[in-house]
């Protein structure tokens, strides 16, 4: 192939993104697919290939459990994210009749996103620890006599804190889709004796599915790999998939075993946007 | 008999001063073709909108059948919209589309799927029953918003500018087929459009609106010959307006001075010698006549321009008086032989007194 005048713009606009997956996204990937292989000879680890790391992440209560409770948290997380997000967005976009109020209650959703994550997650140690906002506001309202620390560190702490700091990613995608709905659809329902609750199930929950699995991919996947509420708000049995990683790669000094559970996860999470990616293709092709 | 439809009083103020409808009574019977005509902002949509209950007015009732309707909401009505833009459910396909109002009136499913089989027929495309909207032509879309408004047999079908999104030749053709429709299925057809030429061709009962009201309602024959305004005479087809004064009237016949001359007009408004009034008659009304012809109403000028248009010629005549109008001919053989009247050639045209629109008051529209 010659490089002449039309075709090397084009390479250089696509060849720099193009090296800056390879050098730090696959290559990054194929040396921790490596590391998943080898196994640990204290203090270092020495190269192999066998799927000890594998077989122990299935087999060891330990890990299976942190695993389990990685996949429920997150579920929780995305379910409570979209229960909130739902009505609220449905609101904006179809009952809100003023532009102003519309904007500005979507920024103050979106505008957290700008505060640091650390300080998002600290928000709710103040608000639900026994020194916090909830307890005091419990105990002068009289429903307690004592501070209680039955809110903070638990795993109720991390799915409200991983909630409060994820729904603006379940918020923006529903956001969208219901906009794109054309108002006239909901008449056309109407029109035809279709009651506005009918009408909400068959017509504009079905055409914001795309908004929806947009949703809770994002939501899934955040809350999947994230490892700081765990650690601020998350107490003893809140460990997480991401933390027993990051575990893995410092304390532990277990390269190969953090190594494998990354891969586990990145395949998890590989399998949900292919999923999510599906039923937005069908619900755009207006599938079954 | 009260209509299917009765409108009374109604009006929708949206502030005190923007007004969409106003002041609006209109009595539709069981079967008829009724458009609403009128340029965009007249309040047209508005009041169709209103009667599918989609909006609710801020004065006046609404009768559907002989029962208040005013405050019911649309899924609660007996009549069906055709949208402009279709509002084709998307995630559905052609025979869920048709079947979706059924489920709701209780028909049994056997009973639906018979029904979507029979107004696809009618309709002319039973093979598209399992087809999603997206892959069907604009045409053909849009005579799945009809079979999905008919399929319910509605007692009044509403179309919103129906013809509107459809390219020229379709558009034709759909004018023609929506007629037969409206004479198979018998329902009520409602339309509102601000193309002149639809009104006239597919309805029975032309309403014209003008700003919120109704400026003429009446069959297509009357709106056309016997406008009731200089608005209506200008919005539907094309009118030459000259100002005049009455010099003398006698009863349904008036003498008009116009542009240096005299003419005699049939009309059925009591004249006054001296009004001031304006003078219509349609560029196609014209006839051209020899210069030197003794008959009357007979105005002459200079040719100023001359288009051709294939069926025809309009040629601009600059009249002694210094107006100008317009004059529609049919092209005859001969004329198109020997070819177009030179420019600046003088031409007289004769107008028939039944022709001839006497408008009170000054200025044309």
């Amino acid at each position: 192939m010659t490089l002449d005048r039309r075709t090397l713009p084009g390479l250089i606009v696509l060849g720099i993104p193009l090296l800056w997956i390879v050098v730090f996204m696959l290559v990054p990937y194929g040396i921790l697919m490596t590391y998943s292989f080898w196994v640990k000879s204290y203090p270092s680890f020495k190269p192999d290939f066998q799927f000890g790391n594998y077989i122990l992440l299935f087999t060891d209560p330990q890990y299976v459990q942190v695993l389990w409770r990685t996949l429920k948290i997150s579920l929780l997380v995305s379910l409570a994210s979209f229960l909130l997000a739902y009505p609220f967005t449905y609101f904006l976009v179809f009952r809100c009749r003023w532009q102003a109020v519309r904007t500005w209650l979507y920024m103050a959703v979106i505008a957290p996103l700008w505060v640091s994550y650390l300080l998002r997650a600290y928000i709710w140690k103040t608000i639900l620890g026994t020194e916090g906002i909830l307890n005091s506001f419990l105990m002068s309202v009289g429903i307690i006599s004592e501070p209680s620390d039955i809110f903070l560190y638990n795993q109720f702490a991390m799915v409200v804190t991983l909630t409060y700091i994820f729904i603006p990613f379940m918020v923006m995608p529903i956001y969208t889709a219901l906009e794109r709905i054309p108002p006239n659809l909901a008449e056309a329902s109407s029109d035809l004796g279709v009651g506005p609750w009918q009408t909400f199930l068959r017509v504009t929950l079905p055409l914001s599915a795309p908004g929806i699995a947009a949703g809770f991919t994002l939501t899934f996947c955040l809350s999947f790999g994230d490892f700081i509420a765990p650690f601020l708000v998350g107490g003893p049995d809140g460990n997480l998939i991401a933390s027993v990683i990051a575990t893995q790669f410092g304390a532990a000094l277990n390269w190969p075993l953090g190594s494998a559970l990354s891969i586990v996860m990145l395949v998890i999470v590989l399998l949900i946007v292919s999923l999510s990616d599906r039923i937005e293709k069908s619900s755009r092709t207006g599938g079954t | 008999m009260a209509g299917i439809i009765e409108l009374e009083r109604v009006s929708k103020h949206y502030t005190k001063s923007i007004i969409g409808v106003d002041d609006v009574s209109l009595s539709i019977e069981d079967g008829e073709f009724v458009t609403l005509l009128g340029p965009s902002g007249c309040g047209k949509s508005t009041l169709l909108r209103m009667i599918g209950g989609f909006e609710q007015p801020t004065h006046g009732r609404i009768f559907l059948a002989g029962k208040d309707v005013t405050w019911e909401p649309p899924h609660r009505r007996d009549v069906n919209m055709v949208f402009q833009d279709y509002a084709l459910f998307p995630h559905m396909t052609v025979g869920q589309n048709i079947a979706y109002g059924l489920k709701m009136l209780g028909v049994g499913r056997a009973e639906r799927d018979a029904a979507v089989v029979e107004v696809l027929r009618l309709v002319g495309l039973p093979d598209k029953i399992d087809q999603m909207p997206h892959q069907l032509s604009g045409g053909q879309r849009q005579r799945i918003a009809l079979a999905r408004a008919i399929v319910r047999k509605p007692k009044v079908l509403l179309l919103d500018e129906p013809l509107s999104a459809l390219d020229a030749r379709m558009r034709d053709q759909m004018r023609m087929e929506m007629k037969h429709l409206h004479d198979k299925v018998g329902i009520t057809f409602v339309m509102v459009t601000h193309d002149q030429e639809e009104a006239l061709t597919m309805s029975d009962r032309v309403v014209v609106m003008e700003s919120g009201r109704v400026a003429q309602d009446g069959r297509p024959q009357d709106i056309y010959d016997h406008p009731a305004s200089p608005y209506v005479a200008n919005f539907i087809g094309t009118t030459n307006f000259l100002p005049g004064g009455v010099v003398a009237a006698d009863g349904g016949t008036a003498k008009v001075a116009v542009s240096g001359i005299e003419l005699t007009a049939l009309t059925d408004r009591p004249q006054r010698a001296g009004d001031v009034v304006t003078v219509g008659f349609r560029p196609e009304k014209l006839r051209v006549v020899p210069p030197e012809a003794a008959c009357g109403n007979i105005l002459s000028g200079r040719v100023s321009e001359v288009v051709y248009y294939g069926l025809g010629l309009r040629t601009a005549l600059e009249l002694d008086g210094g107006e100008t109008i317009y004059v529609d001919s049919l092209l005859p053989d001969s004329l198109a032989r020997s070819g177009l009247p030179p420019l600046g050639s003088r031409l007289a045209v004769a107008v028939e007194p039944h022709n001839v629109f006497v408008f009170p008051g000054g200025g044309a529209p």
